[in-house]
C-alpha cells in the first residue's frame, strides 16, 4: 500500500544527487540514469531561474555563473513550500549575509532585501488613491486627519547604501559597488503605472510614513517626523506619495 | 461554457501592449494559474482586461495531482478564489506530480501507471472538481523515463480516470510525440487508443532535442516553434475529432508577438480547412 509514497520519496531524493530510484527504467535500461538527469536538470535550472527573476540585481552584482552555483546551494536547503514562486526566496537575504564567499560584500543582503520588498510591492493588494479634494481637506485639519497608505508601501532601514547600489545596477547603468558607506533608508511602493521605484529617504520621512501606517493622525505623524529629524518638512514626501497614488483613505474608513 | 474550437495563445505580459494595440482574432487566451495568485497589481489588471474580451483557459502547473501526498488545501483554495474571480471557460492540470513532503520541485514529474496510482489520481481529480465546482481537464505528460511498477499503458490509465471521475482531457500533441519518440512507441497508435471523446482542448508546443547513444531524446521545453512532425500529428488527429480548441504554448525564450501569432495562424488555417471540408461534405 505504501509502495507509491516510497517511490516518490526516492525520486525526490534522487533529484538532488541521490541514487536512481528503484524501478525507474527506460527502453534501453542503461540509459535510465541519463534520462533521469533531465528531471534533475529541470528542477535545478527552473528554480534557479525563479530566484534570478526575483533577485536580478544580485545576479548582476555577482555574475551569472556565481549566481547559478550559489542558487543551487540555496535551493537545496530552502526548497519552495508552495508553487507560487513569486513568494519564494524570503530567506535569501539572510542566506547571502551568511554565505562565506560573499564575506567581503556585506551589502549584498541589503540589496536583496530591496529586491524582496519590490516583489511584495508588485503583487500587493490594490487600493484606490484618495481623491485630491479629500486630501486637501485632510491637510487643512491635521489634528483629526487620518490618511491610509497603499499596501505596497514599505520602509527598509538598511545597514549599507543599498539603494544607491541597487540604482547603479539597473539596466542601462554601468553597474558599480558602493561609493560611500552611509547607511540608507529605502522607500518602496507601487505607483499608478504599476512601476515599483526605490527611493532613499531621510529619517523624518521614514518616521512620518511609519506613523501613518500605524494609524496616527497627520499631526502626530508630522511631530514624530520632526522628532526623528530636526526641522523636517513633511510636504515633499506627502506630495511624492500623492503623485505615486500611494495615499489612500484610512483603513477604518467606511 | 467550453472553450471555442479555435486557436488560443498562452498569454505573456510582454505581449500585452501589442495585443491591446491590435486585438487579435483568437479563440481564447490561456494563463498559468500560479502566476495570478498574488493579491493585486499589474498581473490582475492585465488579466481583467483580457478576460473582458476573450474566452479564458486557466492552466494549473502546481497542484501535484499525481503526487503521493494529499493535495495542498491552501493551494486549492487559492485556485478556487482565482476561478471565482475570473470564471474561466476551462480549468486544466497535469497528470504529473511536483510537490512532495511539503516541498515544491517546479517540474512536472512522472508517475507509474498502476491500480495504486490510479486510485490516488482519481481521488485528487474528484477533490479538485468538488472544490472548484466544475469539470477539469487532465493533461497527458511528456515523459523521459519508464517505471517497472507500471501495469497499464498511459492511454488506459487516462481512460479509466475519465470513466471514474467524469473529468475531461487536455491532449498535448507535442507531449504525445515527445513521449513516443523517447520510448520508441507509435504516436498514431497512442492516439488510436486515446479516449478522444473526452478531449476538451489541445496543446501544441515546441521541444528540444538531445542525442543519446540509442537515438534522440526529446525534451518538452516550450522554447521554440512547433515541430513539423507535431503539426502532421495534429492534422491527422483533427481528421478524426473535428475542430478542437488549440493552444500554442511558448513559455521560455518567448518570441515577439508576431512570431507567436504566426504559429497561432498556422493552427487556425488547419482548423479553417477542416471546417471547409466538413461544409463541402454536407453540400
Amino acid at each position: 500500500m505504501s509502495a507509491y509514497p516510497d517511490l516518490v520519496s526516492a525520486f525526490a531524493t534522487g533529484l538532488t544527487g541521490g541514487d536512481l530510484p528503484a524501478g525507474l527504467t527506460a527502453r534501453i535500461p542503461q540509459e535510465a540514469e541519463r534520462r533521469f538527469a533531465v528531471y534533475r536538470n529541470n528542477v535545478a535550472v527552473s528554480l534557479t531561474d525563479a530566484l534570478k527573476k526575483r533577485f536580478p540585481v544580485i545576479e548582476r552584482l555577482v555574475g551569472p555563473d556565481f549566481f547559478a552555483a550559489m542558487g543551487r546551494l540555496y535551493l537545496n536547503e530552502n526548497r519552495p513550500k508552495s508553487p507560487v514562486l513569486s513568494e519564494w526566496g524570503d530567506t535569501f537575504p539572510d542566506f547571502l549575509a551568511g554565505f562565506p564567499p560573499l564575506g567581503d560584500y556585506p551589502y549584498m543582503a541589503d540589496v536583496a532585501r530591496i529586491e524582496l520588498a519590490r516583489g511584495r510591492a508588485y503583487h500587493a493588494p490594490d487600493a484606490n488613491p484618495i481623491a485630491r479634494d479629500l486630501l486637501i481637506v485632510a491637510a487643512a485639519d491635521p489634528e483629526n486627519a487620518q490618511l491610509g497608505l497603499h499596501p505596497s508601501v514599505q520602509i527598509l532601514r538598511l545597514s549599507y547604501p543599498a539603494v544607491s547600489i541597487w540604482a547603479a545596477n539597473q539596466a542601462g547603468t554601468n553597474g558599480q559597488g558602493p561609493t560611500s558607506t552611509k547607511a540608507e533608508i529605502a522607500l518602496i511602493l507601487r505607483d499608478r503605472e504599476y512601476q515599483v521605484p526605490v527611493m532613499a529617504i531621510g529619517a523624518g520621512d521614514a518616521a512620518l510614513i511609519a506613523a501613518l501606517q500605524d494609524g496616527q493622525t497627520l499631526l502626530i505623524a508630522t511631530k514624530l517626523a520632526a522628532f526623528a529629524e530636526a526641522g523636517h518638512d513633511p510636504q515633499p514626501i506627502l506630495v511624492r506619495l500623492m503623485q505615486a497614488g500611494a495615499i489612500t483613505l484610512p483603513k477604518e474608513a467606511p | 461554457m467550453p472553450l471555442p474550437p479555435a486557436t488560443g495563445v498562452g498569454f505573456k505580459p510582454q505581449h500585452f501592449e501589442a495585443i491591446r494595440a491590435a486585438p487579435p482574432d483568437l479563440g481564447f487566451f490561456e494563463v498559468h494559474a500560479e502566476n495570478y495568485m498574488g493579491a493585486g497589481g499589474l498581473p490582475h489588471a492585465q488579466l481583467s482586461q483580457l478576460r473582458a474580451d476573450y474566452a479564458l483557459s486557466l492552466h494549473g502547473v502546481g497542484l501535484s495531482i499525481g503526487g503521493a501526498d494529499a493535495l495542498s488545501t491552501d493551494h486549492l483554495a487559492r485556485l478556487k478564489a482565482l476561478c471565482d474571480r475570473y470564471e474561466p471557460d476551462s480549468f486544466s492540470e497535469h497528470l504529473a506530480w511536483s510537490s512532495h513532503g511539503g516541498e515544491y520541485l517546479n517540474d512536472l514529474l512522472p508517475l507509474p501507471y498502476s491500480e495504486e496510482t490510479l486510485a490516488q489520481v482519481c481521488r485528487h481529480v474528484t477533490q479538485v472538481q468538488e472544490v472548484l465546482g466544475r469539470q477539469m481537464l487532465l493533461e497527458n505528460p511528456s515523459t523521459y523515463v519508464l517505471f517497472e511498477q507500471s501495469t497499464m499503458p498511459e492511454t488506459e490509465f487516462l481512460s479509466e480516470v475519465v470513466r471514474r471521475t467524469g473529468c475531461g482531457l487536455l491532449l498535448d500533441v507535442n507531449n504525445v510525440f515527445v513521449s513516443a519518440t523517447n520510448h520508441r512507441t507509435d504516436a498514431l497508435a497512442y492516439l488510436a487508443d486515446f479516449p478522444l471523446a473526452a478531449v476538451g482542448e489541445l496543446h501544441l508546443g515546441g521541444h528540444n532535442e538531445e542525442d543519446l547513444p540509442s537515438g534522440p531524446l526529446l525534451i518538452d521545453a516550450h522554447a521554440s516553434p512547433v515541430a513539423d512532425p507535431v503539426w502532421a500529428l495534429y492534422v491527422a488527429l483533427l481528421g478524426q475529432t473535428g475542430p478542437l480548441p488549440t493552444l500554442i504554448e511558448w513559455d521560455n525564450d518567448v518570441p515577439e508577438w508576431s512570431v507567436l501569432m504566426a504559429e497561432a495562424t498556422r493552427a487556425q488555417t488547419v482548423l479553417n480547412r477542416l471546417k471547409e471540408v466538413a461544409r463541402e461534405r454536407v453540400s
